[in-house]
């Protein structure tokens, strides 16, 4: 019923020349192929929904729609012709403008001067800042965003700051308007805002290409939806009537039984006891659960919605203001994250780079980090550098790193192989309790596999694993139980008889938009 | 290794081995190189044996700071109150040193031991108060150690009056500063202890790797359980206490207490570490090199001094090396991405 929809249907766009289209568009990173040959069109005035994975190439695409970046090969095409946008500024002056999740704002400047960043209004080589000030009034005016043009960023909310992301878009005549995930952070009247203005933009012919994971906000705005996985195009879809099993099985493959091992689960006593926690930041709210030895419990929800703070608030990565963390009877509330490790309590975070890896140094060295006071590499004070080479070595096998060098620097492996280095850090020691935060973001499907079966192995031997994720069918395959975490608060605890996509997503999605 | 270079053996120029041992070995062999042939070239008592262990005797102070100095860039920092630290230490070691003397003349030793303690003791708590800042204030390294330099500089000018310390007993000056062992000038003993000491840590036990954690990801460092704050504390006591005992032995060299001195260690000990391949970002760097990277300095130095070069013109050859290594490092890490092992 989808396939057809390519070059005929839609009332609106019947025969209308596309805005902007790519034509077998590939990016290659070093090791990673980000995009593999991907089509796509956007027609003026709709609202294309690109949907997909984490690390199925979404954000590769906008970027090079927006002139962030450049295709390895294949070509971009605007209003039929064959074009080439070498910067973000030059796909502006085409009226093709992108709001990216990380903002692109001065906080020390102020509204106006941020809406006119690199076009500055100038008079005999000077600014001419009243001008500038009356423009940006008029453009906040139009838009309906109440943003006084005098304020200062970092005094915005971060709604505030979106808009006025948003905002910078319609500095020039803009023809195609990218969103990426825009409503992460906007409250429903916000978003309310947001979606009565795409209905305007597209009444006047502007195409909209929208990123987004809610699915009601597929059903609400969306016309077409172009899924994407592993970089590679799969289909595109109409919004209104394909169902959600549809789209999470284009999103997914259907590899999706294959890629996920068979486990049989056979929970032991209460290793984790959380009760009534909360962090000063209100990022988690009362939170109360338990993990159980043997088991994977799988904690879902959107990003930010306490999920992963939950954790790192337990591994005393992050403050606590209220409520008690009990681990195997004794509790552990306060302690360093090192205190906990000696304990046999581990938390893997999410992103790799920025929180999890040295990137510059060996594989050896990152695999070790958490282990340097474990016996097996010790020899007294010192270090046992023979143990140390034995112990990563035996773990480099395991995992199949790939090439298998350990000396070389994880900065120099794929993004399979820099988690693998990671996460080989749960086997360094004897752990009772492990939290996966994220295993398989940025991961091809062939590591995925191999990393739940660790997972899953370990599970096997008796350790609680504690598996937070933002990728549905891993919490739905993996997990014996799951959380589902909205706004810092546990929404719903629900057991294996009732683990389902529908309960899971609707605890996601339905009570949001109510 | 071994099959990279299988592979592309047929095809490798000389060129591209100059390339792999770039990459192997950075900047400084190439510059050691090159500063012997021309320096040999430009005078002919630079390439004898007693003017290198002059070279060598020259470039320990600097080597022990450079040591200190590398601590602080592994954890992504750096001290700019070395300079001042070797002040401190001279005139508190000095002045403590002199009084116990004057006090008790026959207690030469004491007055030696009770000196040394009270300089390093002085010098070190410089750093103490740079690791507060950096570890539990989250000063950055430059405001800091900056401050502290301000602030110890005054303190040495304030205690001498600008005036240099003199009475330390004859002794301090003959062991620590003129005296030999097995032919080999005392500091240079030190200096050594020094090394192979902090090379055990660095390299033998887990506290070692922590610096290099820190440096290398400060996030990945808490979350495996090391303890960062306590860390850079360490960090910066440590480079402090090495700066001093620099500080000590300078003084028994100089035979007065002095605040002036040290002025140029913090160039000079982060030229030192960079022209070594001590990475600016944290968390690269190997202790062997840096103790190259002040000999090459002082190699420099002792060269262009026979070469007759004007001291003011030394300072410009030594500013434009540190900037070159710095570039070399940027062209490397390039090259480091296409070379991979």
């Amino acid at each position: 019923m989808n396939t057809s929809l390519h070059h005929d249907e839609g009332a609106h766009a019947q025969g209308a020349r596309p805005l902007i289209q790519t034509r077998a568009v590939t990016k290659d990173y070093p090791g990673v192929r980000a995009l593999d040959g991907v089509d796509f069109e956007l027609r003026p005035g709709e609202v294309h929904v690109l949907f997909g994975e984490n690390g199925a190439g979404k954000s590769t695409l906008i970027s090079i729609l927006a002139g962030a970046n450049q295709p390895s090969s294949g070509t971009i095409l605007v209003r039929g012709e064959e074009t080439h946008l070498g910067s973000v500024h030059e796909a502006r002056e085409l009226g093709i403008s992108a709001v990216f999740q990380e903002f692109s704002l001065i906080p020390q400047m102020t509204v106006a001067e941020n809406l006119f960043l690199g076009a500055e209004h100038a008079r005999y080589g000077f600014l001419d800042n009243k001008r500038l000030r009356r423009e940006a009034e008029t453009i906040l005016d139009e838009l309906g965003f109440h943003i006084a043009p005098d304020q200062t960023v970092d005094h915005l909310t971060r709604a505030e700051q979106q808009m006025v992301e948003i905002a910078k878009a319609f500095r020039d005549e803009l023809s195609v308007l990218i969103l990426d995930e825009p409503t992460a952070s906007l409250t429903n009247h916000e978003t309310d805002q947001l979606f009565k203005l795409i209905g305007e933009l597209t009444a006047r012919g502007v195409g909209i290409v929208y990123i987004t994971h809610r699915m009601a906000e597929i059903r609400r705005i969306g016309d077409r939806i172009t899924v994407l996985r592993d970089g590679r195009y799969i289909d595109t879809v109409d919004a209104k009537t394909t169902s959600e099993d549809e789209l999470v099985r284009l999103m997914t493959g259907r590899m999706v039984g294959a890629i996920f091992p068979k486990i049989s689960f056979s929970p032991g006593e209460e290793v984790l006891r959380v009760d009534r926690l909360t962090t000063p930041d209100d990022a988690v709210r009362d939170v109360s659960l338990t993990v159980r030895a043997g088991e994977i419990v799988g904690f879902a929800g959107l990003v930010g919605s306490g999920k992963s703070e939950t954790m790192q608030a337990c591994f005393g990565a992050r403050p606590a203001s209220a409520g008690t963390v009990t681990y195997k009877g004794q509790p552990i509330g306060g302690s360093s994250p090192g205190a906990n490790i000696r304990r046999g309590f581990l938390y893997l975070p999410a992103d790799r780079r920025t929180e999890g890896l040295m990137m510059m140094r060996s594989v050896r060295e990152n695999m070790s980090l958490a282990a340097l006071d474990a016996k097996q590499v010790r020899n007294g004070p010192f270090l046992s550098r023979a143990g140390e080479v034995a112990m990563v070595s035996e773990l480099a096998d395991r995992l199949n790193l790939s090439p298998n060098r350990i000396e070389r620097a994880v900065d120099h492996f794929s993004g399979g192989n820099q988690q693998k280095a990671m996460l080989a850090r749960s086997l360094t020691r004897d752990f009772d309790l492990i939290v996966f935060d994220e295993p398989t973001v940025g991961v091809d499907v062939g590591t995925r596999a191999s990393i739940y079966e660790f997972i899953a192995g370990l599970a096997g031997q008796g350790v609680a694993v504690v598996l937070i994720s933002s990728d549905l069918p891993e919490i739905l395959h993996m997990s014996n139980r799951a959380y589902v975490f909205y706004r810092g608060a546990v929404q719903a605890e629900l057991p294996a008889s009732e683990l389902t996509e529908e309960n899971v997503l609707s605890h996601f999605f339905e009570r949001e938009a109510a | 290794m071994a099959d990279s270079a299988t592979t592309t053996a047929p095809r490798r120029s000389a060129s591209d081995m100059l390339k792999r041992l770039f990459v192997r070995l950075g900047i400084l062999p190439f510059l050691l190189v090159i500063a012997i042939v021309v320096f040999t070239l430009m005078s002919d008592n630079f390439l004898t044996g007693r003017n290198l262990m002059n070279v060598l005797r020259q470039s320990v102070y600097l080597m022990i700071v450079s040591l200190g100095q590398m601590l602080a860039l592994l954890t992504g920092g750096f001290d700019l109150s070395v300079g001042t630290i070797l002040a401190i230490s001279s005139v508190v070691g000095a002045m403590t040193m002199a009084s116990v003397y004057a006090m008790a003349p026959d207690m030469v030793w004491l007055a030696i031991l009770l000196g040394c303690l009270g300089g390093v003791t002085a010098g070190t708590l410089i750093g103490v108060v740079n690791g507060v800042g950096v570890a539990f204030f989250n000063v950055s390294p430059f405001m800091m150690s900056l401050g502290m330099a301000s602030v110890g500089f005054g303190i040495a000018l304030y205690l001498t009056g600008g005036v240099p310390v003199y009475g330390m007993p004859v002794a301090f000056g003959d062991v620590f500063g003129f005296g030999t062992l097995l032919g080999i000038p005392a500091p240079v003993w030190v200096a050594a202890g020094l090394v192979v000491a902090l090379y055990v840590f660095l390299y033998q036990t887990p506290y070692g790797r922590y610096f290099y954690a820190v440096g290398g990801n400060l996030k990945a460092a808490s979350l495996s359980g090391i303890n960062t704050k306590a860390t850079l504390f360490f960090t910066y006591v440590l480079c402090a206490a090495f700066a001093a005992i620099a500080g000590m032995l300078l003084t028994a060299r100089l035979d007065t207490g002095e605040a002036n001195i040290g002025a140029s260690m913090p160039l000079e000990s982060i030229a030192a570490c960079v022209i070594a391949g001590v990475s600016l970002r944290g968390g690269v760097g190997r202790l062997e090199n840096v103790v190259l990277g002040a000999l090459f300095i002082g190699l420099v130095q002792n060269g262009m001094n026979l070469a007759r070069i004007e001291s003011y013109l030394q300072t410009v050859v030594l500013g434009a090396l540190l900037i070159l290594a710095v570039i070399a490092d940027q062209i490397r890490l390039r090259y480091v991405a296409s070379l991979k092992d």
